[in-house]
């Protein structure tokens, strides 16, 4: 029987190693795994890379792990956020590498990875300082440039529903990353509001399919903050 | 010298006069937010935002409202009727894919040329962040650029070619300041519209590009028409 439902959070993120790469959901504080990431804290792996939009902020999520030193690199589009206090810090001691990529580029590398393709060029960032060292082809009349695909170890997201099969629903615009992360990790983790029977979500509503899920975890509106 | 400039509130009511009917729009962050209020009556615009809505509505009452529907400067929004959520990887399809028919960007410098400058500046401690610029940048039908005409230090913010490090290279259509409306030309920048008590003189003086200036050159007010 197929069942990728896990009893707590420290099982949901059992056998995460030192120095994965984790993709990590959610867009400011919309969507974003907080229970999932605090287990990850717990759980103790170091030499992290994580690749999400934002670098958190305040003191839960993204900006813990940031703030105990399990960062060694971080790949993002905007880290300049209101309260983004840890990585401030650590940026200015030079204390932590940062990969800045392209809103767009970032969720469609990602995509490449998890769709099985090579890359892709494109014309966003084709004439900024970003595409030093990158290949770049004029394609019509405008220069584009080339961009890998980014692939997880490991990735955290934070949907609304799953059923044991691991189909997923989204609430509202907390969906953000999630469906394009899910597909794009060896060991994709989900954390959701409600688990449903079998059958219960109506096929014409689920956004990710359960293929692209390994662990779904269920957390209390609320609890664990 | 004062120069008579128009309010951030003016600025934003102005540019969203050219906002046409029936548009889709995405809006940067900042200033640019600020037009969604002004767009005249009886015109139906649609809002993108980034993190993947369509139908982006005004802001919820205090303390009412989904804690999860933020716009792209993660300050709550609602959702009107009709519109629709979608995942990231779809979200910039619509924005690189030409699918977007104006957006609204702030801005750092903008070139002559129509070059853009709006995620870096030359402060190491000032961690850089580009966001969803770079897509939007190349992706949208038409460029608008909304910003103050210079810095608070009164550095031009106008310039024949921007200094910090590029967004995208000649993609601005229009600029719209506190003390002038100015279209990006194969000949430069092209004055169509200039604020009451400035000459023509004085804009050129805080402006660190060659101004041409339109024949039929208009006085820049809130609510004229573009």
């Amino acid at each position: 029987m197929l069942d990728k439902r896990v009893p707590t959070l420290a099982a949901a993120v059992d056998g995460v190693r030192d120095g994965a790469t984790v993709l990590v959901g959610g867009f400011g504080n919309s969507g974003v795994p907080v229970e999932l990431t605090h287990a990850l804290l717990e759980q103790g792996a170091k030499d992290l890379t994580v690749v999400t939009n934002n670098a958190g902020s305040g003191d839960t999520d993204v900006a813990a792990l940031l703030r105990e030193r399990r960062v060694r690199k971080i790949i993002c589009s905007y880290p300049r956020s209101k309260g983004s206090i840890w990585f401030e810090e650590l940026y200015r001691a030079r204390d932590i590498e940062l990969e800045l990529v392209p809103q767009g580029t970032l969720s469609e590398r990602m995509r490449c990875a998890g769709a099985g393709l090579g890359g892709f060029f494109t014309p966003a960032g084709a004439d900024s300082l970003l595409a030093e060292g990158k290949e770049v082809r004029m394609i019509g009349s405008r220069r584009h440039v080339f961009e890998g695909p980014l692939r997880g170890d490991v990735a955290l997201i934070k949907a609304d529903r799953a059923d044991r099969w691991g189909n997923l629903t989204y609430h509202s615009a907390a969906r953000n990353f999630g469906p394009t992360m899910a597909a794009a990790a060896d060991l994709t983790v989900v954390q959701v509001r409600q688990f449903v029977e079998l059958g219960e979500l109506d096929p014409e509503v689920v956004v990710t399919p359960g293929v692209f899920v390994d662990r779904v975890v269920r957390v209390e509106p609320g609890g664990g903050r | 010298m004062t120069v008579p400039g128009l309010s951030r509130d003016d600025m934003a009511r102005r540019a969203a006069q050219d906002i046409p009917d029936g548009s889709y729009v995405n809006l940067g962050i900042g200033l640019p937010t600020l037009v969604a209020n002004f767009v005249p009556e009886g015109r139906e615009v649609i809002y993108h935002s980034e993190n993947g809505i369509l139908g982006v509505g005004p802001a919820p009452a205090p303390g009412q409202g989904d804690p999860e529907l933020i716009n792209a400067g993660k300050e709550p929004v609602t959702l009107l009727p009709g519109g629709a959520y979608f995942h990231h990887t779809d979200s910039f399809m619509i924005m690189r894919g030409g699918h977007l028919d104006i957006s609204v960007l702030g801005a750092f410098q903008v070139g002559a040329n129509g070059d853009l400058a709006n995620w870096a500046t030359d402060d190491e401690h000032f961690p850089p962040a580009v966001g969803g610029a770079m897509d939007l940048a190349v992706g949208a039908r038409r460029i608008l650029v909304l910003t103050t005409h210079t810095t608070s230090r009164g550095e031009p913010k106008l310039l024949e070619r921007c200094t910090y490090p590029l967004t995208a290279a000649g993609v601005v259509d229009r600029i719209y300041t506190d003390l002038a409306v100015l279209d990006v030309t194969p000949g430069g920048l092209l004055v169509r519209e200039l604020v009451d008590g400035l000459t023509r003189d004085g804009l050129q003086q805080l402006t660190g590009a060659r101004l041409r200036f339109a024949e039929d050159l208009r006085v820049l007010a809130p609510a004229s028409s573009g």
